[in-house]
C-alpha cells in the first residue's frame, strides 16, 4: 500500500487511519505513515535474523536500498502476549517496521484527542492521542514511538546500517522520500 | 487545593469506599455516572484501569479505594467525576465510588503537617471526622515541572 500524502480528503480536519489488531487489541495508525504493508511470508528472503539483540522487541532487520529497519513486534512493545504476526508495516520516516497480526480495516477520524495527563509513563510516547470510533476507544500509535534513540543505538551496534551517504534518494534524516 | 490555615465552610460530597466515608469539595465534582464501559488499551500507569467515555470525552478510571482502604472496589460501582487542578483545561479522572454519595455543607479543618498527602482537610459529619481528599495526590499526573508533549496543544486532527 503507498499511502496518498498528496491527496487532500473532502473534509479539512479528518484523517484516514488504518485499524490493526496486535493479540486482541485494536490500535489506529495514520495511514500517511505507513508507507508498505506487506505480508511476513514475503519478506522471508530480505530479513536478517538479530539473534544477539538486547532489544527483545526487535528480533529481525531488513535491508532496503536505503536504509536499514529494525522489525518491531507491536505484541511485545506494548507488554500484550506475543500472537503469530501475519504483516509488516514499513513506517514513513521511521527506523522501524512494525509486525502486527492483521489489518481490521481502513476508516476516517475526525477528532484526536490527547491523551489524558493521568497517564504519565511510556504510553505518552507510544501513543498520539486516543479517538472515538463506533463508541469505542482506540489508541492511535505515534510511528515514531516504536524504538527509543538508546534502543536505536544498541541495535545499530549490532547491526551495519545502511548510511545515508549509500543512497542518494535520502532526505536530510537519511530516510527516503 | 490549599485549606491551609482556614477554617472554611464549603459543600462537599460524601462518598464511600468499602465501609469508610471520604469527602471531595464540591467544587471538584463533575458528576455522578452509572456504571458503564471501561476501555482498555496497553499502558504502564498502573493506577489507572482504562477510561470510559462520557459525552464524547475520554475520562481515565483510578480506583482510589485500594489504597484508601486496602480493597479494590467490586464490580458494581459507579463513577464519580472529579476535575483536578493540574493546570491541565479539562484534566478530569473518574473515581469508581459504591454510589450512595451524599451533598452536605460543614466547616473543614485544615490538614496538619502530620496528615497524609492525600488529606486535605478534615471534616466532622453525624458524629463521625471524614477525610476531605486531594486526589491530585492520589492519583497519577504528569509532573508539573517536567514540561511533556501533553502540556503542549497536541493538534486535533491534521488536514
Amino acid at each position: 500500500m503507498t499511502a496518498s500524502t498528496h491527496h487532500r480528503a473532502a473534509s479539512p480536519r479528518t484523517e484516514q487511519i488504518i485499524l490493526f489488531r496486535t493479540s486482541n487489541q485494536i490500535f489506529a495508525i495514520s495511514s500517511a505513515s505507513v508507507q508498505e504493508v506487506r505480508s511476513v511470508d514475503s519478506l522471508a528472503g530480505s530479513a536478517a535474523e538479530l539473534s544477539d539483540s538486547t532489544v527483545k522487541k526487535v528480533r529481525h532487520v531488513l535491508r532496503r536500498t536505503d536504509r536499514t529497519l529494525y522489525v518491531v513486534n507491536s505484541a511485545i512493545h506494548f507488554g500484550l502476549r506475543p500472537s503469530p504476526a501475519s504483516l509488516v508495516f514499513l513506517l514513513r520516516r521511521s527506523r522501524a517496521a512494525l509486525l502486527v497480526d492483521g489489518i481490521e480495516k481502513m476508516t476516517t477520524m475526525t477528532r484526536l484527542q490527547s491523551l489524558p495527563p493521568a497517564f504519565c509513563n511510556e504510553e505518552r510516547l507510544w501513543y498520539r492521542g486516543l479517538t472515538v470510533l463506533d463508541q469505542n476507544v482506540i489508541p492511535v500509535v505515534n510511528p515514531f514511538g516504536f524504538l527509543t534513540d538508546n534502543e536505536l543505538a544498541q541495535l545499530d551496534a549490532i547491526t551495519t546500517p545502511v548510511t545515508p551517504e549509500a543512497s542518494p534518494a535520502t532526505n536530510q534524516a537519511g530516510l527516503s522520500r | 487545593m490549599s485549606l491551609s490555615g482556614q477554617l472554611d465552610s464549603r459543600s462537599c460530597v460524601l462518598l464511600r469506599l468499602g465501609d469508610r466515608r471520604f469527602a471531595l469539595i464540591a467544587d471538584q465534582v463533575v458528576e455522578l455516572v452509572s456504571p458503564s464501559r471501561v476501555f482498555r488499551f496497553p499502558h504502564r500507569t498502573s493506577e489507572l484501569d482504562g477510561v470510559i467515555l462520557r459525552r464524547g470525552r475520554v475520562v481515565p478510571v483510578c480506583d482510589i479505594s485500594e489504597r484508601l482502604t486496602g480493597k479494590r472496589m467490586g464490580s458494581r460501582r459507579f463513577y464519580l467525576i472529579s476535575s483536578r487542578p493540574t493546570g491541565v483545561a479539562g484534566d478530569s479522572i473518574a473515581v469508581p465510588v459504591s454510589g450512595d454519595c451524599e451533598l452536605i455543607h460543614a466547616d473543614l479543618t485544615p490538614a496538619g503537617s502530620h496528615d497524609s498527602p492525600y488529606v486535605a482537610a478534615w471534616l466532622s459529619h453525624n458524629g463521625e471526622v471524614i477525610e476531605v481528599l486531594n486526589l491530585s495526590a492520589l492519583t497519577p499526573a504528569i509532573p508539573e515541572a517536567a514540561p511533556s508533549k501533553a502540556e503542549t496543544p497536541m493538534p486535533e486532527v491534521r488536514a
